[in-house]
Parts: C-alpha cells; sequence; structure tokens
C-alpha cells in the first residue's frame, strides 16, 4: 500500500457568504506538497474569493483551512504571518505598485522582511527578472509603461522573489494573446518546478489550465463539483466540466440572464 | 367591526395606512441611526488603528517623508495664495467697518488675531483637504480596486502601517508648520493694506500687532492645524482604504473624503475654540 502524500493545503467546510449571497459552501480540497492544483470556474463562481480565504485576506464564515497541518484560522497572528510570508501571489492584473520601479516591486518582499539591503535587493531584482525573461534594465522603468505581457512577468517576478513553498496565481493568462499567455504558463510551470512549490491557479483558460496544473477542480456555484487530473479536463464525463471546457451554451450550467 | 360612536364610518380605512406610514417613517429614521452608528465606529476603530501604528515598529521613513513632502511642500503655494488674500480682503473689510466708530486702529489687532486664532488653520485646513485629502482617498482606493493593498499584505506589509500611519504622522506635523506660514503672510497680506492703500503708519500698524498678539492665540491655531491634519489625512485613507466598485467608487470616494473632512474641519473649529477661549 502506497503512504499518503504529504499535504500542504488542506480546506475542510469553508464556506463565506456576502450578505445573502453564498460565495463559497462547503468546500473541501486537498493539494499535496510540490503539486499544481487548477481550479476552474465561471465568473462570479467563487474562485478568487477561495485563494483569498487560503491568503487570509478574507475570513471565512466557517471551515478549516491548514497550511501545513496548521489551521491558519486559528492560529495566533505571528505564525499566520509566518505563513503568509510562505506565500507568494500573482495577482490577475499583476497589482503593482505603480509608486515604485520595477525593481522596488520586485524586490518589495525582500526588502519588507529586511532579507537584504537596498543595494542587494537592487542586484537580486535583476537576476529574478532575467528569470522572467526581462532585462535588466527593465527594473528602471515604472509600472505603468510596461505593456500586459510585461506587468504579468514583473507579477510572477515579485511572486517568486523570496522563493516561496506556496504559489497562487489569480488567472494569470487573462488579457494576454495566447502566444504571450503560453509564455506565462511556461514560465510558471519552470519557476514552480525549479523551487519545489506547492501551487494554486485559478483560471477560465483551458489550455493554460492543462498546461499549469498536475490536478484540477471545478467550482460551481461555491461548491466543488468535480476534481481530477488536469490532463483529463477535456473528457472527464461529468456533464458540467464538459460544457465548461468545450465553452456549450447547453448544459446544466445555465448563465443567469437578465431579459 | 362595530365603529363607535362619533367615529366616521371609514375611520379605520383611513386610520391604518397612517400607522404603517409611520412605522416606515420610524423604521426608516432607526436605519439611518444604526447606519451612522455603524460608519462612525468603523471610522473610529480605523482612527485607532493607525493611530497606534505611528508609535509601533517597523517604521515606514521613506514614505512618512514622501506623504510629509506631498502634503506640506506642495500645499506651500496655495496655502500661501489663500493666506496673503485673505489678510488683505480682512485688512480692507475691517478698515471700512471700524472706520464707522473711528476704531481704525483695531484694524492691525483684528487682523492678527483672526489670522492666528480662525481664518489662518482653517482656510489651510480647507485647501489642503481639497488637494491632499482628495489625492489620498484616489491613490489608496486606487490601490484598493486594483489589489494592490491585498498585495502588500501578501508580501509581509501590513497596509495600515505602510499607507495610512505615515499619512497619519505627516498630517499631523505638516499642517502645523503650514499654519505658521499661513500666519505670517496672512498678517503680512494685512499689513500691505494698510500701510499701502489705508494710509497706516508701518511702525504703529507692527507695534499694534505685536501687543495685541498673545501666546494662546498663536499656539491655538496650531492645535487647530494638528487636528486638521489628522482628520484630512484620515478621511482620505478612510475612503479610499474601503473604497470599492472600480472607478466610480474611487471617484464616490474622493468625493467623500474632501465632504467629510471639511465638514469635521468646521465642526471640530467650533469645538476647540469653545474648550480654548469659553468663558
Amino acid at each position: 500500500m502506497s503512504a499518503e502524500p504529504k499535504l500542504t493545503i488542506r480546506l475542510r467546510g469553508v464556506s463565506k457568504s456576502f450578505g445573502d449571497k453564498k460565495v463559497l459552501d462547503g468546500i473541501d480540497l486537498d493539494v499535496a506538497t510540490g503539486t499544481s492544483m487548477v481550479v476552474i470556474g465561471g465568473s462570479g463562481s467563487g474562485k478568487s474569493v477561495l485563494l483569498k480565504c487560503i491568503l487570509g485576506l478574507i475570513e471565512p464564515d466557517e471551515g478549516v483551512i491548514e497550511i501545513d497541518g496548521i489551521d491558519i484560522l486559528t492560529a495566533p497572528r505571528e505564525q499566520r504571518a509566518e505563513l503568509r510570508a510562505r506565500i507568494g501571489m500573482l495577482f490577475q492584473n499583476g497589482a503593482l505598485f505603480d509608486s515604485l520601479p520595477v525593481w522596488e516591486n520586485v524586490a518589495f518582499g525582500l526588502l519588507a522582511r529586511k532579507l537584504c539591503t537596498r543595494a542587494e535587493a537592487r542586484a537580486r531584482a535583476s537576476d529574478i527578472l532575467a528569470q522572467v525573461g526581462l532585462a535588466a534594465s527593465v527594473g528602471e522603468l515604472s509600472p505603468s509603461e510596461l505593456s500586459g505581457g510585461m506587468q504579468k512577468r514583473v507579477g510572477l517576478a515579485r511572486a517568486i522573489a523570496a522563493q516561496p513553498e506556496i504559489l497562487f496565481f489569480d488567472e494569470p493568462t487573462t488579457g494576454l494573446d495566447p502566444i504571450m499567455g503560453a509564455v506565462i504558463d511556461g514560465l510558471i510551470v519552470d519557476c514552480v518546478k525549479r523551487m519545489g512549490s506547492t501551487a494554486i491557479a485559478i483560471t477560465h483558460d483551458m489550455a493554460s489550465a492543462r498546461r499549469i496544473g498536475d490536478r484540477a477542480a471545478m467550482l460551481y456555484k461555491g461548491r466543488i463539483v468535480w476534481e481530477g487530473l488536469a490532463s483529463e479536463l477535456m473528457q472527464t464525463g461529468n456533464e458540467m466540466v464538459d460544457q465548461f471546457t468545450h465553452g456549450r451554451r447547453e448544459g446544466p450550467i445555465q448563465m443567469e440572464l437578465r431579459k | 367591526m362595530q365603529v363607535p360612536q362619533g367615529v366616521d364610518a371609514d375611520w379605520f380605512d383611513r386610520e391604518v395606512p397612517r400607522v404603517t406610514a409611520l412605522l416606515d417613517l420610524v423604521a426608516l429614521v432607526g436605519r439611518v441611526l444604526v447606519g451612522a452608528c455603524r460608519s462612525s465606529g468603523r471610522l473610529a476603530l480605523f482612527a485607532a488603528e493607525g493611530l497606534s501604528h505611528i508609535v509601533r515598529p517597523p517604521f515606514y521613513g521613506r514614505m512618512f517623508l514622501r506623504a510629509l513632502a506631498e502634503i506640506g511642500y506642495f500645499s506651500l503655494p496655495v496655502v500661501a495664495l489663500t493666506a496673503v488674500f485673505t489678510g488683505m480682503v480682512l485688512a480692507l473689510q475691517s478698515s471700512t467697518g471700524l472706520s464707522r466708530f473711528s476704531a481704525d486702529s483695531a484694524v492691525a489687532s483684528l487682523v492678527v488675531l483672526s489670522v492666528t486664532r480662525e481664518l489662518g488653520p482653517v482656510l489651510a485646513g480647507l485647501m489642503v483637504a481639497g488637494r491632499v485629502g482628495a489625492a489620498i482617498a484616489a491613490e489608496l482606493g486606487t490601490m484598493r480596486v486594483t489589489d494592490q493593498i491585498d498585495a502588500l499584505s501578501t508580501l509581509s506589509t501590513n497596509p495600515m502601517k505602510y499607507l495610512v500611519a505615515p499619512r497619519l504622522l505627516a498630517g499631523l506635523i505638516a499642517l502645523p508648520l503650514l499654519v505658521v506660514v499661513a500666519d505670517i503672510l496672512g498678517v503680512m497680506g494685512g499689513f500691505i493694506i494698510a500701510t499701502v492703500k489705508l494710509g497706516f503708519n508701518s511702525q504703529t500698524y507692527i507695534a499694534n500687532t505685536v501687543n495685541f498678539l498673545q501666546t494662546d492665540d498663536f499656539v491655538s491655531g496650531l492645535v487647530k492645524a494638528a487636528v486638521f491634519g489628522v482628520l484630512i489625512t484620515l478621511m482620505g485613507c478612510y475612503q479610499g482604504y474601503n473604497s470599492k466598485g472600480g472607478a466610480q467608487g474611487v471617484g464616490a470616494a474622493t468625493t467623500s473624503a474632501v465632504v467629510a473632512a471639511s465638514v469635521l474641519i468646521l465642526a471640530f473649529d467650533y469645538v476647540l475654540t469653545e474648550l480654548f477661549f469659553a468663558r
């Protein structure tokens, strides 16, 4: 009998409502150490709220969220801060700090945790920018001077700068052309494999989901309706997943359109 | 149902809608009061947390200096111009009013007391509220709706400590400094009009100004300015930090920050004047 895989992230019964709207409804999810989980689902299905709950940015109404066996909802503040420091996050729109140059964005986490001096951080930022295929000169630019693809790369550089054990990606290819999307996915896979990180990515992009994920789960109306191998996403046999992955109008998922 | 004697037959039909309307009104007033209490509580908690981070490390010196330059240095032109023209108008108006009672000699004292006690801090506060309060709300609001504030949290940085505390401290320090400048330039504006246009003797005017000005007048103005500085930055930070709903939400936060800060400045001006000068 094979040993149970070690879990880095474990969710049990996580629920969250905003007013009358139940966004997460008893989510159970396991992510094994060193693997990538892709969460797919339509707009408003609760994907971003799920990530923010794990990050501690939103407090769920009920449930358990464990990172390496520690329940982040009941852990002391210092322990929560330590856990959070082990997570890197690539936000959907990059979320780069407008008031800082690119190099300072990349090295922000290193400077905040006093892991190096400003001079060292500048040099480290150039190295990390090179890892995501950007020249050191980009470090002197302002985020507003970058294209969408470059902003994503800088966001990725910032997420991996402190070599986190856990990486979250919020719709990493949204708004990018297919080629740039593939480039970003390639960089994400390289970074995750190189650092041996555990990753959760949320996306609508099926090509991206199959490239990034080892496993995948589909969220619909706040519940996980399917979970399995990412490589099987296009032929799961689950009606909801099939409708979503093939982009069919007809099926069990009904869009709520006002007439 | 039996209708009481002396009561119209349709009395019940008429009274029930009236009672319902009255209950609706009471419910509306209740909702507004509960909403106001909730908002005040949230603002008080936000202020307490923001101010507490001023004295708790780590400190973000660069953010503080940036905020100090933005609030203090870059507000100098608008505050200076406002103060000079206010002093000039004050001298002109008081001269025309006081001359009716042959009390022209009181112009210098009226100008210096009005400027140091009231007009310096209040006008500087209102000008800075319009300029800086709006800018802070817009900057933090944009950071909120573009996930930059969440990104700070994921990078081991407390947004209240990094974004709010340095601005509150900068407001607390910058406004009194601006008011010192406003006081000097306001009195100077009055002096120019009094001596050049109204024919006052310059040495007498200065002597009157110095003799009438007391430490309390000047200090009360600085205390007011410090309070106004905190109010302006607090409202800018609070509205921006809690904005939602994209560009429209940021716009609404900006407007709310300026309006709330302006009203609070006038309200606190009255309260502080009562505390300092009411006998």
